[in-house]
């Protein structure tokens, strides 16, 4: 039997001191002079746990205290007027987050023709030559220098089939190639991993669009069928725009935030 | 001679019935090249109509849109038997579809809730998460009056089926009776209910005239029924469990409410005593309809705009127009529920329900019969919206289209078309005939959550999460 299980026992059998209770009221009425003298003495590293302690105590106590305060007053539930208004028949349902329509589609249309974008990335890094492209030395005597290997992130559409290698000047490694991203919802606060449709925009040039290169401040098209976001004729959308906002090549993802 | 013989051989055995069954006459025999058209004099002469009413036809639920001859060939139809056709009156008039948005008014500063016509359509009222019901100048297409006095969002209105109050009912549980001519408050806010109000329904105008009660549906599981001269609550109906998530008064005086307690009650309102417990929903009740619902709705005021000067010719108007509807049959009674099926009720022939209807994939959000009664029309979160015998229950087709969840629905007057509003933020017109899409109606900005098309059949009104209100027009 486990020693203090013997006092339980004892306890059972024949009941408490006489004097228990008194004895455990002078105890605890001692607990805080008792407290306070070690607060008071206690020195460094110490002292500097002890206070942390306490302090985590009376903020428990405060917490719990603060509880109880509210279930005993009453107040009117629910009083105040809340944001985003739904109809009885919704009411019950717990909705689930959906992005907004974007009533803004031909805005969309109009700025992809001037070429304009308000991004959250306005400006980004431009990227040297040397530092996107590393130099392949080819041909039997490794003379040749007319290749290049991609040293950032890429999308290859699905339809993609290699040149022969005799032709094919740009090497896109296949470890750095991806198809889906994790595109955020700026106002949804929330993230999905989508499927990359194209590149639409490298702003470090035309070549890199072409060649479909992902770098930070890229603006790539995601496919968003499953956001079940509609358009103002009442029809599914489902390829977005989405800015890249990470170095996909040193993270190993593709980070990207949706505009909305 | 020969020819005329052989024609003569060529007789189809037809009895005419209408649609409860009831033969109208003897079987008679008609020549095969019969159509439509000589069916439709036949029928009115043999009920000796005054007016020409047009009819359509079915045959074993599918509509005759040829010559008997050439529908006998094709069905492979044996000559010896009775040929039983079932004739459907039509409206006399017709409403026409509504393709073009007439205005957007901006007004209501959160979303809109609720819209509603008044029963002679002159007017229009919606309700808006801004705690404000406004009423429009339908003449000017122009914000009228806003009456504010609620405390939270206005989820329900309804209008007395005379036209002379307006009711709203809050997310505080508060109702409020509303003068529409002034756009005042008529009285105090009336409070008993614990939660928000989840339904209004006027005690039909045939009952008792001028309007003077209606019953509220409540979140906490009570209906309450109010009197409005005298400001208070007269009876509290409880026994639900659970919310409370449609309420009706039908037309021989009973109250019907649907609940998430997977029962249907029914009520009677001298006492408030619960007379009937209609059981079979495995899930939430979401909706119910009455077949004569468009008649309690309208009151005495039909297609033709007329207007009557006192109470007690209104309630005699209202009472031959909702016999005329009813006919011999009881009132019927369609819920729509969230395990995916509707049931078809009488609710006074018996307790078990008459049809089950299954096809839905989704929650069923709203059912409605049409103004005829020969149709019901469920919207339902799957993104279709079926349309049913309303008689029999049996399925007749499925509209499909909506790329988002149906919320509500709305019929036109002569029941040839209906109207279906969308998360997807569109309004479609479906045609009852082709069953097929007869207008698209883009132009909200986000999710429809409420439409109405007006009884005289010349405006529909729609409102949703845009905060804008919009008329459209045929």
């Amino acid at each position: 039997m486990p020693q203090g299980d013997y006092i339980d026992l004892h306890r059972k059998r024949y009941g408490y001191r006489p004097d228990h209770f008194e004895r455990k009221r002078k105890k605890e009425a001692r607990e805080v002079h008792k407290r306070s003298e070690i607060a008071q003495k206690a020195l460094g590293i110490k002292g500097k746990m002890f206070a942390k302690k306490r302090y985590a105590e009376k903020a428990l106590m405060k917490k719990t205290l603060a509880m109880h305060e509210e279930s005993s007053t009453r107040h009117k539930v629910d009083d105040d007027v809340h944001e985003g208004a739904v109809p009885t028949y919704l009411l019950d349902r717990d909705n689930t987050t959906r992005a907004k329509t974007l009533s803004n589609s031909i805005k969309q249309k109009r700025k992809e023709k001037a070429g304009k974008w308000e991004v959250p990335l306005p400006k980004v890094r431009p990227v040297a030559e040397d530092e996107m492209f590393k130099v392949l030395r080819t041909g039997k005597r490794k003379t040749k220098q007319w290749k290049r290997m991609i040293t950032k992130a890429t999308f290859v559409g699905p339809g993609f089939t290699r040149k022969p290698p005799k032709y094919e000047r740009f090497i896109r490694p296949s470890g750095l190639r991806f198809t889906k991203a994790h595109v955020t919802h700026p106002e949804l606060k929330c993230t999905f991993n989508l499927e990359i449709i194209g590149v639409k925009k490298n702003p470090n040039g035309q070549m890199y669009t072409s060649l479909g290169v992902l770098t930070k401040g890229t603006i790539i098209e995601v496919n968003v069928s499953e956001l079940g976001l509609v358009t103002p004729n009442g029809k599914v959308v489902w390829g977005k725009y989405a800015q890249v906002t990470n170095n996909p090549e040193n993270d190993g993802c593709v980070n990207a935030v949706l505009l909305v | 001679m020969a020819m005329e013989d052989e024609a003569a051989e060529k007789n189809v055995m037809c009895l005419l019935t209408d649609p409860e069954d009831a033969p109208l006459g003897k079987s008679l025999y008609l020549p095969q090249h019969t159509g439509t058209q000589q069916l439709q004099q036949i029928v009115n002469q043999l009920l000796n109509n005054e007016d020409k009413v047009p009819y359509t036809f079915y045959i074993a639920d599918k509509e005759l849109n040829q010559s008997l001859g050439e529908y006998a060939e094709k069905n492979k139809i044996s000559v010896e038997k009775v040929l039983k056709i079932v004739y459907q009156p039509q409206a006399v008039f017709r409403i026409r579809p509504v393709n073009r948005c007439s205005a957007t008014i901006a007004g209501h500063s959160e979303a809109v809730l609720s819209v509603a016509f008044s029963p002679d359509g002159r007017q229009l009222a919606s309700g808006s998460g801004d705690t404000t019901v406004r009423l429009w100048d339908l003449n000017t297409q122009t914000p009228l009056h806003t009456c504010s006095g609620h405390k939270n969002w206005v989820l329900c209105i309804a209008w007395s089926a005379d036209g002379k109050y307006l009711v709203s009912g809050s997310k505080s549980g508060e109702l409020q009776c509303w003068d529409p001519q002034t756009g005042k408050p008529a009285g105090n806010p009336l409070t008993g209910h614990k939660k928000w109000i989840t339904g209004i329904s006027w005690e039909p105008v045939h009952l008792s005239a001028p309007c003077r009660r209606f019953v509220s549906a409540g979140k906490d599981g009570d209906a309450r029924i109010w009197d409005i001269t005298l400001k208070k609550c007269v009876i509290c109906l409880s026994g639900h469990t659970l919310a409370i998530t449609c309420v009706k008064w039908g037309g021989d005086g009973f109250i019907y409410t649907g609940s998430q307690d997977c029962t249907i009650k029914v009520w009677e309102t001298t006492q408030g005593k619960l007379i009937r417990e209609l059981k079979g929903h495995g899930h939430w009740v979401n909706s119910l309809a009455l077949s004569t619902e468009y008649v309690l709705r309208t009151g005495a005021y039909d297609h033709t705009g007329k207007q009557y000067s006192s109470p007690e010719e209104m309630k005699k108007v209202a009472l031959e127009r909702y016999n005329k509807m009813k006919g011999k049959a009881p009132e019927r009674l369609v819920s729509g529920s969230d395990d995916f099926t509707m049931f078809l009720w009488e609710p006074f022939v018996s307790k078990q329900p008459k049809a089950r209807m299954t096809g839905h994939q989704q929650l069923v959000n709203h059912v409605y019969f049409s103004p005829d009664g020969q149709w019901i029309a469920s919207a339902s979160f799957d993104r279709s919206v079926r349309i049913w015998n309303g008689t029999t229950g049996k399925f007749f087709g499925v509209l499909r289209g909506h790329v988002g969840a149906v919320y509500q629905i709305s019929w036109a007057a002569d029941s040839r078309l209906l109207l279906s509003a969308s998360k997807d933020s569109t309004l479609k017109v479906w045609d009852i005939k082709t069953m097929k899409l007869k207008q698209d109606l883009p132009g909200h900005a986000d999710e429809v959550y409420a439409v109405d098309w007006s009884p005289d059949g010349e405006k529909v009104a729609s409102g949703g999460k845009d905060r804008v209100l919009k008329l459209w027009m045929g």
